[in-house]
């Protein structure tokens, strides 16, 4: 019955989706007002639709109906229940249709805005997140069915599918086999959401930009008009993958957070692409330049979402991410080709419209280090590609896998990195237009020298590693730079307005959201880089096997070993937990408990790491094994990890800056509200 | 003469160099056991085909166990981190290894990243030097005479057909 309703809901979308596709296009095309506003209504109802499939999906998953396949495969009775309900996109089906949920609700919030200013652009954006929908909704529709059922063949043989097939009888097993252990974690609960929330939002700026390519707008309205939607987009994916890090530091346990995971990759992408998207618009706002080009990064951010999701999804690569296999590859492959395609046809075809007044009159004026930006950016996401792409490549063609390991990534891009940070210092005070190198350097001489300061400091006190000095320098520099930048605007302000220091500031910034939201973003960079290079460069680790009361050193760290214990838990899990005390310089600094969570039902380890954290650094120990009962030996894997909670600290400041940045401007409250009623078509 | 001592003497080192790895590699084969970290510090470097992407110095599982004592065993014969890469290379292809061997098509992962710098940068360089150009209007540029002989010959031609 469930089953029933949620597939029927998820049928009448996929029809809704293609109906508000067609009819919005059609509507346009033959000018019919009532089209494209039936259209739009379709567009609106397919949140509410698809609100009811992922409810089902949630009612069967709660009520542990293990006759459904897609409930079996990701719940078990041991689950808690919230744990079930998260279960939702815990798996392929149930991903697809979380994915499409949270799309129709991003096309239904721009379907509500205000259109009156942008009336041409309505129908082309309802076709293009219409059209991205259809697609989602078709792979569940067709392919992967979270509703189907398990059903026994009289030849014995047991099958998947929705509608009964001849001679079949259903099977429900009594316990599923439970979501995977890794997914477990409260991280790993939130960081999908996350993620997909960023995915889906830029779906709404491409859906913007492509309509205005076929309206032939070639004015900047379609970037101020998703301006905020790109910032959400961008926020949300870089909290996903900031939480992604963060759980990877807590549960996979190999002492870092970043391990350049093809599908960790897969949604740096899309975010690189927007970043560039995001420095690059700011020109063509400013001085009509680079229309092309952004159109080219939008059209580039969109494919990456869906390569993105692709490569999650479809079970391409195999990793620690890709928990979900499945057959629809080739559909999305061929999605993602043929938007591709066609988004870049739209722009050749309105190649000469967009042609703007491209004029650069210094090579270190604004623009030209925006564009400098958007190369490195360009370069990095190429860089990553490869690295993607070319094991893959390599089976296709030779037949051999190869790895593509961090060393190389980390090889290739950090000189990349290390010049986005070193524009990051310079370009804040460079200006737009006819900017001469004298005037630059007279600017840029004493930030130089005062951040100059740090790496000496460091020099002396015994730094070695100039790859170390030279980050830690630039780092500086970005700093101070920045940090000027928000001296001169408030002490501008207190000059002109009188106002106290903190006061000018918080005004200052409140002022000019998007830029001071993004020189915060710029010192949450600066912070994250500190840490980076900290883990990065001066990591220390050690291994052994320690008898009870035995110690292990490392650095000015020792840790003893006191015990180990070993439980059921009554969710399925074998925990063998040690207890070691840690001392630093000689002094108790307590006791931590690293454990191996040993999950039955699926035969799976986990490491959990026992974490003694300051803000200078992190000592982090792995119970790697354990001796049987009666020789009380344990292994330690044991790592120095020095700076890295700046990640974290500079992650938290990241997202402030961008909240800063994408916070609505405040308009006077009745104006508002008397725009907002207009907005509002007769008869909703 | 005085040319080849440079030579000579860059020989020589290479020679002290190989001889001292081997002694190396001799005193640790007479060590009984080698520690941890000299077991981590290779396995670090090295891929399991089945956790794909999990170092196998941190890799939790038993396959991997297996692998890092292997090592152990290896290295405690006086096995060099060249041989035994090797020999993981020979019994499970080249997935093994942290960054793909320089052979092949493998060139490709190597070459690719700084021929796309370059070729970027002198795109970029062309279209910020075409943009630094004042703008030429579009009446002048027509009314210019082509500075091309050949240009002006077609031009010619046509006027005196037409």
């Amino acid at each position: 019955m469930i089953e029933g309703i949620g597939y029927a809901a998820l049928v009448l979308s996929f029809v809704l989706a293609l109906y508000g596709a067609g009819a919005a296009a059609y509507g346009a095309r033959r000018g019919r007002p009532q089209l494209i506003e039936s259209a739009r209504r379709a567009m609106l109802l397919s949140w509410p639709m698809i609100s009811v499939a992922a409810l089902a999906i949630i009612a069967l998953l709660v009520g542990g109906r293990y006759d459904i396949a897609y409930v079996a495969k990701v719940t078990s009775n041991a689950m808690p229940p919230y744990l079930k309900v998260t279960a939702l996109w815990g798996g392929q089906g149930g991903s697809l249709v979380f994915w499409s949920w949270l799309l129709a609700a991003f096309a239904s919030a721009v379907g509500l805005r205000k259109w009156d200013r942008d009336r041409d652009l309505l129908p082309w954006v309802i076709v293009v997140s219409m059209v991205t929908l259809a697609f989602f909704l078709s792979l569940v529709v067709f392919v992967e069915n979270p509703f189907s059922r398990i059903w026994l063949t009289p030849e014995g043989g047991q099958i998947t599918a929705f509608f009964r097939p001849e001679g079949a009888r259903a099977v429900a097993p009594p316990d599923g086999q439970g979501l995977n252990p890794l997914l477990r974690h409260p991280g790993m609960i939130i960081h999908p959401p996350l993620l997909y929330l960023g995915f889906v939002a830029f779906v709404i700026p491409y859906a913007f930009a492509m309509a205005a390519l076929v309206v032939g707008r070639s004015d900047d309205r379609w970037i101020r008009v998703t301006r905020r939607w790109t910032l959400v987009a961008w926020l949300f994916l870089a909290l996903g993958l900031i939480l992604g890090g963060r759980w990877a530091y807590d549960v996979l346990g190999w002492g870092g957070y970043w391990g350049w995971d093809p599908v960790e990759i897969a949604a740096f992408m899309p975010w690189l692409a927007g970043t560039a998207f995001l420095h690059s618009v700011m020109v063509q706002e400013k001085k009509g330049m680079l229309k092309h080009w952004n159109m080219l990064l939008i059209i580039l951010t969109y494919s990456l979402v869906l390569f993105g999701t692709f490569l999650t999804r479809s079970g391409v690569l195999s990793s620690v991410h890709a928990f979900a296999q499945s057959a629809i590859g080739p559909m999305f492959f061929a999605f993602i080709g043929i938007s591709f395609i066609g988004s870049l046809w739209l722009l050749l075809k309105r190649w000469d419209d967009l042609r703007g007044v491209n004029q650069i009159d210094s090579m270190v004026s604004r623009e030209a280090l925006f564009l400098l930006n958007n190369f490195l950016f360009i370069m990095i996401l190429a860089v990553l590609f490869l690295g993607v792409i070319f094991p893959l490549a390599s089976e296709l063609f030779t037949g051999q896998t190869v790895t593509v390991g961090p060393e190389w990534y980390e090889r290739i891009t950090g000189p990349l990195f290390a010049g986005l940070l070193l524009l990051m210092g310079v370009a804040p005070l460079s200006a737009y237009g006819s900017s001469s190198w004298r005037a630059l350097r007279k600017q840029l001489w004493l930030p130089v020298a005062i951040s100059l300061v740090v790496p000496a400091t460091l020099l002396i006190t015994g730094m070695r590693s100039a790859a170390a000095l030279l980050g830690y320098w630039l780092a500086a520099l970005v700093a101070v730079v920045t940090l000027y930048e928000f001296w001169r605007g408030a002490s501008a302000r207190r000059r002109r307005h009188g106002e106290r220091f903190p006061v000018a500031l918080v005004r200052l910034a409140g002022r000019n959201r998007r830029r001071y939201g993004g020189y915060v973003i710029h010192l949450g960079v600066v912070l994250m880089a500190f840490g980076i290079i900290g883990i990065e460069i001066f990591q220390t680790e050690t291994q052994g096997t320690l008898g009870r009361g035995d110690q292990l050193t490392l650095g000015r760290y020792v840790m003893v070993y006191e015990g180990l214990t070993r439980f059921n838990t009554p969710d399925g899990r074998d925990i063998s937990r040690a207890e070691v005390s840690v001392f630093k310089d000689g002094r108790s600094v307590g006791k931590l408990f690293p454990r191996q969570d040993f999950y039955l039902a699926q035969n799976q380890p986990m490491t959990i790491p026992g974490v003694r954290s300051t803000l200078e650094e992190d000592f982090y120990v792995l119970l790697v094994g354990w001796e049987p009962i009666g020789q009380d030996g344990a292994t330690f894997k044991v790592y120095h990890n020095p700076l890295v909670n700046f990640v974290w600290l500079g992650g938290t400041v990241f997202i402030l800056g961008t909240l800063v940045a994408a916070w609505p401007e405040r308009e006077p409250e009745p104006l508002r509200r008397r725009a907002h009623a207009q907005a509002l078509p007769a008869g909703d | 003469m005085r040319r080849y001592s440079g030579w000579l003497v860059g020989l020589l080192l290479v020679v002290v160099a190989i001889v001292t790895t081997m002694v190396t590699g001799t005193a640790l084969a007479q060590d009984e056991q080698p520690s941890d970290d000299e077991v981590n510090a290779i396995a670090k470097r090295l891929y399991c085909p089945v956790c794909e992407n999990v170092p196998l110095d941190v890799c939790p599982t038993q396959a991997c166990k297996q692998w890092r004592d292997t090592i152990r065993g290896q290295l405690a014969q006086g096995w060099s981190q060249e041989q035994i890469e090797q020999y993981f290379v020979s019994q499970y292809g080249d997935r093994v290894l942290a960054t793909p061997p320089v052979t092949g098509l493998n060139w490709l992962v190597y070459l690719l990243p700084p021929v796309a710098f370059i070729a970027g940068a002198v795109i970029l360089a062309g279209v910020v030097r075409s943009w630094r150009q004042p703008p030429v209007s579009a009446i002048e540029s027509i009314s210019e005479p082509a500075d091309d002989p050949y240009l002006e010959r077609v031009e010619e031609e046509l006027r005196r057909r037409g």
